[in-house]
């Protein structure tokens, strides 16, 4: 039973597979053809061929591509370099306020001879890429801020942190996205605007600090009641013991699910193609209104796809690996 | 802190004045004046009020959610239980399908069905006709029911039930998403019950089939519940990226409604308050029935 079952099993997804490689690879087109797309009967990988450039970079000026080219290179250096944990100390800090200068100047420009660039015309990967390493990089102090009040003896600052991380988990992203786009211009006085970039960061900052000050909540109740009473028996104060006993140990428990938290927030960030920002999948869903190329989506989303599986999968892979030696 | 709450508010207040936007609920009775592409289970007209516009958002919500958690459940239990299965090219197949779906943005797999649909499948006079009666074609996904067959009417099926690509989108994405988190849940359900269960029950006479529904499924399902209410929670919010692929579900009717009435402020407290009160509730239930279990 279980043979003859295998063997159907075995032939659907040899069929499948069969009919993918023949549209996908025996009768794609490479070229950036339109016109031979259109007459082939499998994938035309030509329409990511011709617009790999706007898809990568959105609308930075073509000539000066090699910018975000490189400051994507950098910030997934740093990320690697990050990952491993005998790089975790206190320099990893310092190479990274380093690393993000230089990406700043190479992004805005308008030093060393680099004309300046504004970040409205950012797109694309890198695009993708600096809202998230921004969003977790400020959302994290945030979180372990809001964990520590969520578990404070102090009534008010307890209610306000129970009900942002509440609040925040209750609803949809896009909802705090919108609430970003549209209703933080009116908070605003009179003159003085935030440009849409900017506000689309703050709220996934807020958005991400709710979900991990959860899981950063999870690794503080993992900590042994004598871990605060030693500490409290040597009289170190409130900040002390947090800061020197507590957090070293809770972060340690708390970095497998930090992992997968993040993941999910990399892809949470495609979100603000809907309120108009040139992400990754933003600059993909334009490239398609052009009207040579229209009717390419499968491929177009296909790509997308792939370029969020291979960042995420690493991701992923590397989480499953600490899970294993802890 | 007070002081910063009120130098906000009458930021905002100063603000609405320089607009000129209206403030407080009073247009939720006004006309809407646009149309709406699917109404489930009510008529709705342009001539209607912006409430019924949004009773026919959050309808469409619930028609979502509740579809897409029926099917994600049973979808992602099955590929859980296939997860743990002695077939090993089974096991392989689950584990793909399972690390793709994880590791693909949501609303990338939404764009991807919904570009599938609307410009692969041909138009509905070459329409699919996969099963009888069953028509898929670029305006839809239509099915025969009893009395009604879908019948080719000029450029459009009508008759049977008709499934809008919109639709049929948002319902493939959250279902086959969804289904990938449920099966690992599902699998370490099964896994966190010991071994000796299973041996006892072998030892009883049950087969691996009667051991996994009378012994360790039961059991496991205490370790299974917490988990899948939050993702029952994430699919009811992930179905408001409805509004990127045009599926009128309640974020999507809300935004075209601060769109046209300029009150953003009521717009989104609607969204956040509908789906607080949904999440509290979907909480409260389950955790009820969680308390049962024990």
């Amino acid at each position: 039973m279980n043979k003859v079952f295998s063997a159907v099993l075995a032939l659907v997804i040899f069929f499948l597979a069969w009919k993918f490689i023949d549209w996908a690879f025996v009768h794609a087109v490479w070229q950036p053809d339109s016109k031979a797309c259109r007459a082939a009967s499998g994938a035309c990988w030509g329409f990511i061929a011709e617009k790999h450039r706007f898809i990568l970079f959105g609308t930075y000026p073509y000539e000066q591509h090699w910018r975000p080219a490189l400051a994507s290179v950098f910030l997934i250096l740093l990320w690697f370099l990050s990952a491993w944990r005998i790089f975790w100390r206190w320099w990893l800090a310092v190479l990274w306020l380093a690393g993000l200068s230089v990406i700043a100047v190479l992004m805005w420009g308008g030093l060393f001879g680099l004309p300046y660039v504004e970040n409205e015309r950012w797109g694309g990967l890198i695009l993708t890429l600096l809202l998230s390493t921004f969003g977790i990089a400020l959302a994290f102090p945030l979180s372990i801020l809001l964990a520590l009040g969520r578990r404070s003896d102090m009534p008010v600052i307890q209610a306000l942190c129970v009900g942002f991380i509440e609040l925040v988990r209750g609803v949809p992203l896009i909802s705090v996205l919108f609430m970003a786009s549209v209703m933080l211009p009116l908070f605003l006085p009179a003159g003085v605007s935030i440009d849409k970039l900017l506000r689309a960061q703050l709220a996934l900052i807020f958005f991400a600090a709710a979900y991990l000050a959860e899981v950063v909540r999870g690794g503080l109740q993992a900590i042994p009641r004598h871990q605060y009473e030693a500490a409290d028996a040597l009289g170190l104060t409130y900040w002390q013991k947090t800061g020197t006993v507590i957090l070293p140990q809770a972060l340690r428990i708390a970095v497998p699910p930090l992992v997968n938290t993040i993941i999910g927030f990399f892809k949470d960030t495609s979100l603000v193609a809907i309120i108009g920002l040139f992400d990754l999948l933003q600059t993909i869903k334009v490239s398609l209104t052009d009207p040579a190329w229209t009717g390419f989506g499968t491929e177009a989303y296909l790509f997308a796809a792939l370029v969020y599986f291979l960042f995420c999968f690493a991701m992923s892979a590397y989480s499953r690996r600490l899970e294993r030696v802890r | 802190m007070l002081g910063v709450v009120w130098y906000l508010v009458s930021n905002t207040l100063a603000n609405l004045e320089a607009r000129r936007i209206a403030s407080g609920f009073a247009f939720l009775w006004r006309e809407a004046g646009f149309e709406i592409g699917e109404a489930a289970f009510q008529r709705y007209s342009a001539s209607d009020t912006y409430l019924k516009a949004l009773a026919v958002g959050l309808a469409n919500t619930f028609k979502a959610s509740l579809i897409g958690i029926v099917l994600a459940t049973v979808l992602g239990t099955a590929i859980g239980l296939f997860l743990v299965s002695r077939n090993r090219l089974l096991k392989t197949v689950s584990r793909a399908y399972v690390e793709f779906m994880r590791n693909v943005p949501l609303l990338v797999q939404l764009f991807f069905w919904y570009v599938t649909i609307t410009e692969a499948l041909p138009p509905p006079r070459e329409a699919l006709q996969p099963l009888p009666g069953v028509f898929l074609s670029n305006r839809g996904i239509f099915f025969p029911l009893p009395g009604s067959v879908p019948v080719l009417d000029g450029f459009n099926f009508s008759g049977g039930l008709a499934i809008t690509p919109e639709f049929a989108a948002l319902l493939i994405g959250l279902v086959t998403y969804t289904a990938g988190f449920i099966a690992e849940i599902v699998r370490a359900g099964v896994l966190s019950v010991p071994r000796g269960q299973f041996e006892a029950a072998y030892a009883l006479g049950l087969t691996r089939r009667l051991a996994m529904r009378y012994v360790v499924l039961p059991q496991a399902l205490r370790v299974i519940v917490p988990p899948m209410t939050s993702q029952y929670l994430n699919l009811i919010k992930n179905s408001s990226l409805a509004v990127a692929i045009g599926y009128p579900d309640l974020v999507s009717i809300a935004n075209t409604t601060v769109n046209q009435t300029g009150q953003a402020i009521e717009g989104i407290a609607i969204i956040m308050a509908v789906y607080l009160t949904i999440s509290l509730a979907v909480s409260a239930l389950m955790n009820w029935y969680n308390a049962r279990l024990k």
